[in-house]
């Protein structure tokens, strides 16, 4: 079980976390929301919870819940620009289907 | 997809800006408000430079309510319309108070006996709702003078005994005039977050509180940061008054004086008053009354008031009874009140409990800045370390759906107060009611959650299945409070319910819950997959029978047989096949029906615009 980021995301995870000041690494989960079952949540770590699972990719601590593990393993994060818009982008084996404005997932 | 950006904890955004909430310590016979200027909680001033609001308020004319020290002033000649005392007439009935001596000499309204007990007076009649809401808006215009800002919310105190009715009758007070009130805080628990008591794991805290007319003890359990109030006692006619009586008529045995004009008495007792202060700071003072020279030491201020902390004592000694405790399991004592100043009371304090009181703060103000010190949390000024375990929800909250399963509206380790909507709908055509079941707990199905409540939301208009609007609201308030309404929106019916989620649930509890929904993630996972397949199949199956009824002329018998055959298929497969083969033979039904959907679409397009020219359809 294992999440990865690329080499463009790792950069900017890091360049955020040192311009926030403080934080361990990032959190990726999912909530059911959304058109399409879940949604993605990304936020900053400041504490490690219990049954929390920790992966180490090109320097940069993701951390996961286990229950959002499940929806999500396998997953590469990615920081794309598309046009003005710039941000990260999951790409999530499990993932079968989208909204319409890419908003939420299903698997 | 989206691109999502990095977000903080929580939801929250990354510099929130300092939002000004305050404490209000609403007493029966003084008020204070406090709010976090900086380095700390401080109780506000109001322009005088007094700290100390008297809880009075005298409705003299049609003009603005005088309220504090100048409606004080007009007790004694303007006693039917100067209100004093109004919090003890807080959620009574007008049958249990009209007869006190405090509230005697009042015209009630016999009218509104039912309601709040409501007095005469020449600015109209006033419940004590209002006379309450009249003393919290001079506070807030105290602070709001001080701080040179707008109030978003207060913490507002109320003594342990309150009952529901007293509580909301306090919070109506407040939303008179547009106070946000982000919590109710008990008076001792206020006491002891003052002392920063909260920040201990556990142990016991007796709250002394001697105030000038009434005495009560609390005693509060502290675990994992969270109080409970496990027993309250007191005297509602005992406090620092009754010190002064006693120096009052040994002065009167010494000096030989029988009877006294009501002058001589009011100036002997304003005397007393003083001496009882000096005697806090030295062992003999000097007494000079109508030609009466002597003098009254400490220890015999001891003696004559011997039956009186005798009582306070024996009030500590029952509540702690109550609580099935015994005086050794007590932590730690906080004094509260301008009475609990004197020596003679500390000492005895500290004998019977064998430790020191805390008395590093002025007891007049703990208790507003407990409530200062919470208001500033709660409206969000502190990090989310320096929250209460009680500040969040411990456990999701969900709601039922189709299938058994669970949709969490309001996520586990949310920051309280909190309100949160969610849409649902109608799942059979011309469905007029909805079941609701309020569910707490991480797992995905409801029989593996906690069953909270459960309601009904009727006379939905009846419509074609997922066309109804059902709005679900969750709302927790700060106290924990937990309300569900669901409204139809084109109707705008109603239903409501409210619980408490914490009710018989302790942290072992709470626990387990969470261990087992980690242990069961994957199970969980397939287990939703397989109901919503399900749901989705079944949702199909309605909707192509109830479409056969309607237009099975449009139906080739060939393709009759082929969408009769793909729903057998199904249906035989129904309870024992995975989600995959499932979803597979759902978009099978899907692809036979295609041409018979199309054909159906075309039908009724074609049905709702016979008729019409092409400029009418294009408007």
């Amino acid at each position: 079980m294992a999440i990865s980021v690329t080499e463009n995301a790792a950069k900017h995870v890091t360049d955020q976390l040192e311009s926030r000041g403080h934080g361990l690494g990032i959190r990726v989960g999912v909530t059911t929301t959304g058109c399409s079952g879940m949604a993605y949540v990304l936020e900053f770590v400041d504490k490690i919870e219990v049954g929390d699972q920790v992966f180490e990719d090109q320097g940069v601590k993701i951390i996961v819940d286990p229950k959002s593990l499940v929806y999500i393993d396998g997953t590469q994060m990615d920081f794309v620009k598309q046009g003005v818009n710039e941000g990260f982008e999951f790409k999530n084996p499990n993932a079968k289907g989208e909204c319409g404005c890419g908003e939420s997932f299903s698997v | 997809m989206a691109l999502l950006q990095i977000s903080e904890p929580g939801g929250k955004s990354s510099a929130p800006a300092h939002r000004i909430a305050v404490g209000i310590d609403l007493g029966t016979t003084n008020s204070l408000v406090s709010a976090s200027c900086g380095s700390g909680v401080e109780v506000l001033p109001d322009e005088h430079g007094n700290y100390l609001l008297p809880s009075i308020v005298n409705y003299s004319s049609s003009t603005e309510p005088v309220v504090g020290i100048a409606a004080k002033e007009r007790l004694v000649d303007d006693p039917k319309n100067t209100i004093a005392s109004a919090k003890r007439l807080l959620g009574r009935a007008l049958s249990e108070v009209s007869n006190t001596p405090l509230f005697q000499h009042f015209d009630f309204d016999q009218e509104q006996a039912d309601a709040a007990p409501a007095i005469i007076t020449a600015a109209g009649v006033k419940n004590p709702i209002q006379v309450s809401a009249d003393i919290l808006k001079a506070l807030v215009d105290t602070a709001e003078s001080c701080l040179k800002a707008k109030l978003e919310g207060a913490v507002i105190t109320v003594p342990a005994y309150f009952n529901d009715a007293q509580r909301q009758q306090t919070k109506d007070a407040a939303k008179l005039i547009d106070l946000k009130v982000l919590r109710l805080l008990n008076e001792p628990t206020a006491a002891a977050v003052a002392y920063g008591l909260d920040s201990k794991d556990q142990g016991n805290v007796v709250v002394f509180d001697l105030g000038g007319g009434t005495f009560d003890v609390s005693l509060l359990s502290l675990q994992k940061g969270v109080f409970e109030v496990l027993a309250t006692g007191g005297d509602t006619a005992l406090g620092g008054d009754d010190f002064d009586h006693l120096i009052a008529d040994r002065i009167k045995q010494a000096a030989g004086i029988q009877e006294l004009n009501l002058m001589d008495n009011a100036k002997l007792l304003s005397h007393a008053n003083s001496i009882k202060h000096q005697l806090s700071d030295s062992d003999s003072v000097a007494v000079d009354f109508l030609g009466w020279s002597g003098s009254i030491s400490a220890d015999e201020f001891k003696q004559i008031t011997e039956d009186l902390i005798k009582r306070t004592i024996l009030t500590c000694r029952r509540v702690i009874r109550d609580a099935k405790l015994e005086v050794e399991d007590i932590d730690n004592i906080v004094m509260v009140g301008g009475s609990t100043r004197m020596p003679v009371v500390r000492e005895a304090v500290e004998e019977y409990f064998g430790k020191a009181p805390l008395t590093d703060i002025d007891p007049d103000k703990v208790v507003a800045i407990g409530a200062g010190i919470q208001a500033d949390v709660l409206i969000g000024n502190k990090s989310a370390d320096d929250f209460l375990l009680l500040d969040v929800t411990p456990l999701s909250l969900g709601i039922e759906t189709m299938g058994e399963l669970v949709e969490k509206i309001i996520p586990r380790n949310t920051t309280i107060p909190v309100a949160k909507a969610q849409e649902f709908t109608t799942f059979k055509d011309g469905q007029t009611a909805m079941s609701l079941h309020v569910v707490q707990g991480e797992r995905e199905l409801v029989s593996d959650c906690r069953s909270l409540a459960r309601f009904e939301l009727r006379d939905i208009p009846p419509m074609v299945a997922g066309a109804a609007k059902i709005r679900v609201t969750y709302q927790v308030d700060a106290d924990g409070l937990l309300s569900v309404m669901a409204e139809e929106l084109s109707t705008a019916k109603t239903a409501e319910i409210q619980v408490k989620p914490s009710y018989g649930l302790d942290a072992d509890a709470i626990e387990q819950m969470l261990q087992a929904s980690h242990d069961n993630a994957k199970a969980d996972m397939e287990v939703r997959a397989l109901r919503e397949a399900q749901i989705e199949a079944q949702q199909l199956i309605d909707a192509i029978s109830s479409a056969k009824a309607v237009d099975g002329n449009l139906l080739s018998g060939d393709e009759s047989l082929q969408i009769d055959a793909a729903i057998a298929q199904l249906q035989a497969l129904f309870e024992e096949g995975t989600s995959a083969q499932i979803h597979e033979l759902t978009e099978e039904i899907n692809r036979v029906s295609s041409g018979f959907a199309a054909r159906r679409m075309d039908l009724h397009i074609g049905e709702a615009l016979k008729g019409e020219t092409i400029d009418e359809v294009e408007q």
